[in-house]
């Protein structure tokens, strides 16, 4: 167990470490050199002159692999540099937005699951009757809706035809209402169709069906189903924790919720690419540590599946 | 085949069915500029935000333009960009993973690895970085998620390769002296080509929201080209006096999407009988 995770956390290293490594690069596949990008985005003339100053300031004379190891030991020690746009460090404002994205995403994600987890108990339970029926169309159709849709939908409906809430959230609840909304339908209805997956393939196997036999009640198979569902539901969780966060950058932006992921549509924008990069190493840091926890926690669950 | 069950038939019936509705809206928007009434980027000041009636079926946007002839038209660009993207993961994906599949070896374990670690990532973040930093329009948003998408082709058809690879028939053809290339072609390539068109049909939604939401964040197509993400971010401004603006281009993507989607859902009920 122990040999495993450890093999888990070099696993993990090395995936940041490539993440680390692709964010680096973007940067150089992008037209133009970064002296200038920087420049242009702070509206100077470009000069060779000033280019060539600004390159020897910037360290771009040095080889590629020196100045991104450079550039990892700062990242490694939360300096993720100075905006191209006002100069300031980039860290704080990337912090800042991380947690109004961070109670974003945990409603939304707690929404969900608390609607999701009964849903799918009772649409697993009576396979193929009415509520089960009803409950897989509305997950069907809720899957394939992108969010940006169902954000611009509520808008409509909810804000110009009834008028319940404002069009611009503010940092209240009742600002946070609409976007939450948002992220937790489509999320929901994943989760909905994931776990019943999940549920009626407990519930064929022969232990259920042997209590079913030996005449135990209900409510006991139901407790016993989800004891050894809970593996699998974390995975389903960790892995829709990505979706989230590519789904809170559109929301954030239609509803200007000030998260992370309205910062990164700002800075597109304006070029301002240590931002940028500052947001995609965050963001797959926090992604890729949560799918590898959850991998540890399932196995510590349920001991059957493989870390 | 000949005697299925009554559950296969009826699945089948189904099949059969959305695949109509699914090549109705492909034709519809393939003959766009046949169909559409109106020229789909002529603006007209006189006609600004008009209600939809006999000459415009959608009403107008906010530059006078007819949206049924840009919901049409965008229809194009986005089923073609996802068949496209759909199809050029497909082929990449394929590719490597019958390699990795037949060769095994260090390619395998190099490009795998590869594998593991792009599906570590998060598919939208990483999207959203390269397209809003290339900044190359529809082509940046494609390959934007395209870095991601391969991989799944690509372990699907390995797997595949790997259990194929030990039938009777391919050390027959191995020691009837045919080549690699021509086992890979000839043996391999068909056996596995069902379940991996069936992976693909049940990418195209989630693709087809990729795309269009790449596009509503202005990191996909460049105006006035339309589109239905970018339509319905532009109507956005002015939902309030022109919702048609709006509402029928989220029809056209609902409608759309979810035809595709229950296609391929249909599709894998039907091999999993």
């Amino acid at each position: 167990m122990i040999k495993k995770a450890i093999v888990k956390i070099v696993s993990l290293i090395s995936i940041l470490i490539v993440l680390s490594f692709f964010v680096f690069a973007l940067l150089y596949l992008a037209p133009g050199d970064p002296a200038e990008k920087r420049l242009t985005s702070q509206g100077v003339a470009v000069t060779k002159e000033v280019l060539d100053a600004e390159r020897e300031r910037l360290g771009l004379l040095k080889p590629f692999l020196v100045r991104y190891g450079e550039w990892l030991v700062r990242v490694i020690r939360g300096d993720f540099g100075v905006s191209f746009k006002d100069d300031m460090p980039v860290a704080p404002k990337l912090y800042a937005g991380l947690k109004n994205t961070t109670i974003l995403a945990m409603t939304s994600l707690l929404l969900s699951l608390a609607i999701s987890f009964w849903l799918s108990i009772l649409s697993a339970i009576r396979k193929n009757g009415i509520a089960d029926n009803i409950i897989r169309l509305f997950s069907f159709i809720g899957n394939s809706l992108p969010n940006f849709l169902i954000s611009v939908l509520l808008m409509y409906f909810l804000c110009i035809k009834i008028k319940l809430f404002p069009v611009i959230a503010k940092g209240n609840v009742q600002g946070l209402f609409m976007p939450v909304m948002s992220l937790s339908i489509p999320m929901t209805c994943r989760f909905i169709r994931q776990m019943r997956t999940e549920f009626l393939t407990q519930m064929k196997a022969d232990y259920v069906v042997g209590m079913w036999g030996r005449g135990v009640k209900g409510r006991y198979i139901v407790i016993n189903i989800l004891r050894n569902s809970i593996g699998h539901i974390f995975t389903i969780i960790a892995l829709q924790i990505g979706t989230l966060m590519g789904g809170s950058v559109v929301i954030e932006t239609i509803f200007r919720w000030p998260g992370i992921g309205k910062l990164v549509m700002d800075s597109i924008t304006a070029r301002d690419y240590p931002v940028i990069m500052g947001f995609v190493i965050i963001m797959g840091t926090i992604y890729v540590v949560i799918n590898q926890l959850s991998d540890i926690l399932s196995h510590c669950m349920d001991p059957r599946t493989n870390l | 085949m000949k005697h299925g069950t009554r559950r296969e038939k009826r699945l089948r019936n189904r099949i059969i069915a959305t695949a109509v509705l699914a090549l109705l809206i492909i034709l519809a928007t393939t003959f766009a500029g046949i169909l559409a009434p109106n020229d789909p980027y002529a603006t007209s000041a006189s006609s600004i935000r008009m209600a939809p009636g006999a000459q415009y079926p959608f009403g107008t946007d906010n530059l006078g333009r007819c949206v049924f002839s840009r919901v049409l038209y965008g229809g194009r660009t986005t089923i073609a960009a996802t068949f496209l993207l759909v199809f050029i993961s497909f082929l990449i994906g394929t590719v490597i993973g019958m390699l990795c599949g037949y060769y095994g070896g260090i390619l395998d374990t190099v490009l795998m690895r590869l594998a593991d670690i792009m599906l570590a990532f998060p598919q939208m973040v990483v999207a959203i970085a390269v397209a809003g930093i290339l900044n190359a329009g529809m082509t940046g948003a494609m390959v934007a998620l395209g870095i991601t998408m391969w991989v799944s082709f690509a372990r699907l058809a390995r797997s595949h390769t790997f259990s194929i690879k030990n039938e009777a028939y391919i050390q027959a053809a191995f020691f009837a002296g045919k080549s690699d290339f021509y086992i890979i072609m000839v043996h391999i390539f068909p056996n596995l080509l069902a379940p991996v068109l069936t992976n693909a049909l049940t990418q195209i939604g989630t693709t087809m929201i990729g795309l269009s939401g790449l596009s509503f964040l202005g990191l996909g197509v460049v105006p006035p080209k339309a589109e239905w993400g970018s339509m319905i971010s532009e109507g956005r401004a002015y939902i309030q006096i022109a919702p048609w603006a709006v509402l029928f281009p989220a029809l056209a993507t609902i409608i759309t999407i979810i035809i595709f989607n229950y296609l391929g859902d249909a599709v894998m009920d039907y091999m999993e009988v």
